[in-house]
């Protein structure tokens, strides 16, 4: 169905950049090595050929138990070409961090703040990378796999006159 | 209307008294001012919080702060059975509920590879129950947003339109809102014998109100002072930033999940999609009017073609048998323990299944680890990417044209917050 983008991406990346394509249930996806995540994305934007040129879904899978823990996952659609795409990046738990596509396309900021908020992946470059979903004060980062569903959070003190 | 000069920043003022009165020139210091339009606000639909900094009736910088409806949909569906997560996905667009219901159904079909093997009398009740969330949808959020802007009547008639709609959902599914009726493999409930008349009469009615609301604003000289050419959004903004739905087709995007990647039966209805030009406030009200009317003529036909049949697919791997036969037989009734108990055991895999929400694309990525509960269960929000928009169409409006921005922008709280 979208077969054409990952020749596309074969054909112009070498294999240490994309380690891996398939395609399941009709969805076409790719692996993309982290460090080269704003470079494949910006290609799969400019080219011609895939023009994928709306930004759809970005967020994060906790695969726990698997070196490296968190899949960074984006979905792009072209509008004229009207197929899509999704990309994943492994992420390691250590230092969960990976380029910023806010520069590529402005309705990435608030899906890489919820990602960071929700997962506690690091998005470099973002030019606002603040909690979206939870408030300031909140600590951990409650979609991890390691977070519980129930628990209690430090108890706050809004002090007089402090202004959020 | 002309740009009104900046504020003064000095003034004359008069000292000393009778011949010693001079003129001076006094410096007035102004400074922005934060503003809070707080999480509860009377005008605005939804829980958002808008910190706004603004000179005058001027907006200088807006930051708009979701999250107050925040209820973990995605920790609780990796903690729910397949088909427990169905309440939940009525409480994300809480105003078009089935929408949710079925894109969500549809995405769990296409990792079980049954999506081909639905009933067809189930595919056309998802429509026709899909189509009526919709136009309460659209009529909710026209009818708000004529309220805040002062046209009461307007919001009685759409409302009193709403209604009758809630009431045919409520005889189906057993409630206005919280419906929960679709399942995986079909509907959990067949329509009553007069469910296609009642709902014949009532779109008799339905028409006469959009079009009583229709003639009250449309050519309302305030009505089009008030949205005309504010917030404009251009086609390519639309496609950066993610928008889909009303929000986008007004802006020009002709983009709509159910004429470009038919699912269920769309492809056999005639319908248009309408897409403004402009991409101000008005074509939002527009785009939303007119895909009322058009949904309608969906209901209509596809009520003329419904056909008879089974409304649950007839596998005891994914649907519960009928209950005669979980208590006359024993494999039903390990069948239907085993769905209550493990869920539904789907295959391992991911999908990405869209839809045509009341707002946009409504999308679920979905992950699944071979066992009854999702590994992941990620709602794609439409009025997410919708809502992040006003940070940047905010800055360079008055304060007063927030309200109708914010209203025809059509943020529902619990599918951008979830």
């Amino acid at each position: 169905m979208a077969k054409i983008i990952l020749d596309r991406l074969s054909e112009h990346f070498v294999a240490g950049e994309i380690l891996e394509t398939g395609s399941q249930h009709g969805n076409e996806w790719a692996r993309v090595e982290p460090t080269h995540w704003r470079a494949v994305a910006r290609f799969l934007r400019d080219d011609p050929v895939t023009a994928l040129d709306m930004f759809i879904d970005l967020t994060c899978v906790d695969r726990l138990g698997r070196v490296p823990r968190f899949d960074v996952v984006l979905h792009l659609y072209s509008v004229g070409k009207k197929h899509r795409v999704r990309l994943l990046a492994g992420v390691p738990e250590e230092s969960p961090a990976i380029e910023s596509l806010v520069e590529l396309w402005p309705g990435a900021n608030w899906f890489e703040r919820e990602a960071f908020d929700l997962y506690g992946v690091r998005f470099v470059d973002h030019p606002d990378l603040r909690r979206i979903l939870m408030y300031p004060e909140f600590v951990g980062h409650p979609l991890r796999k390691d977070f519980p569903k129930e628990g209690r959070q430090p108890l706050l003190r809004r002090l007089p006159g402090s202004v959020d | 209307m002309d740009e009104p000069s900046p504020p003064p920043t000095s003034r004359r003022v008069v000292l000393g008294l009778g011949e010693a009165a001079h003129f001076v020139e006094d410096e007035m210091p102004t400074e922005a001012m934060p503003l809070n339009m707080g999480p509860s606000h009377p005008a605005m639909h939804g829980t958002v919080r808008m910190v706004l900094e603004v000179e005058g009736e001027k907006i200088r910088s807006a930051d708009v702060q979701v999250g107050y409806l925040h209820r973990g949909f995605e920790k609780e569906a990796e903690h729910a059975t397949w088909t427990q997560i169905f309440p939940y996905t009525d409480r994300l667009n809480y105003v078009s509920p089935m929408l949710c219901n079925v894109g969500y159904a549809l995405a769990v079909e296409q990792l079980l590879d049954i999506d081909g093997k639905i009933p067809e009398r189930a595919q056309f009740i998802r429509v026709i129950v899909g189509e009526i969330s919709r136009i309460t949808d659209h009529l909710t959020c026209l009818a708000a947003s004529a309220m805040e802007l002062g046209a009461f009547t307007v919001f009685f008639y759409l409302i009193k339109a709403r209604e009758w709609l809630w009431e045919l959902l409520e005889e189906v599914s057993g409630a206005r809102l919280t419906h929960s009726y679709v399942r995986i493999g079909g509907v959990a409930a067949d329509l009553s014998e007069d469910f296609c008349p009642k709902l014949r009469e009532v779109l008799r009615r339905v028409r006469g109100a959009i079009g009583d609301a229709d003639k009250l604003l449309t050519s309302n000289r305030i009505f089009r002072d008030r949205m005309d050419g504010i917030a404009v959004i251009t086609r390519d903004e639309a496609i950066a930033w993610g928008l889909t739905g009303p929000v986008g087709r007004s802006a020009g995007l002709a983009y709509d999940v159910r004429k470009d990647h038919p699912y269920l039966v769309y492809d056999r209805f005639d319908f248009e999609v309408p897409v403004g030009s402009k991409g101000d406030n008005f074509d939002r009200f527009a785009v939303r009017l007119e895909e009322m009317r058009q949904s309608m003529r969906i209901l209509e036909q596809a009520m003329d073609r419904l056909p008879a049949g089974p409304i649950l697919i007839d596998d005891a791997r994914v649907a519960l048998p009928p209950k005669r036969e979980v208590y006359n037989t024993i494999e039903s009734m390990i069948a239907h323990f085993k769905l209550i108990m493990d869920g539904i055991v789907v295959p391992p895999g991911e999908i990405y299944s869209f839809t045509e929400g009341g707002n946009g694309e409504l999308g679920f990525y979905i992950v699944s680890d071979g066992t009854g509960r999702p590994w992941k269960c990620r709602v794609r929000p439409p009025c997410f990417a919708n809502t992040a928009v006003l940070n940047k169409l905010l800055p360079g409006l008055f304060v007063a044209d927030i309200i109708p921005t914010f209203g025809m922008i059509n943020m529902i709280g619990g599918e951008c917050d979830r």
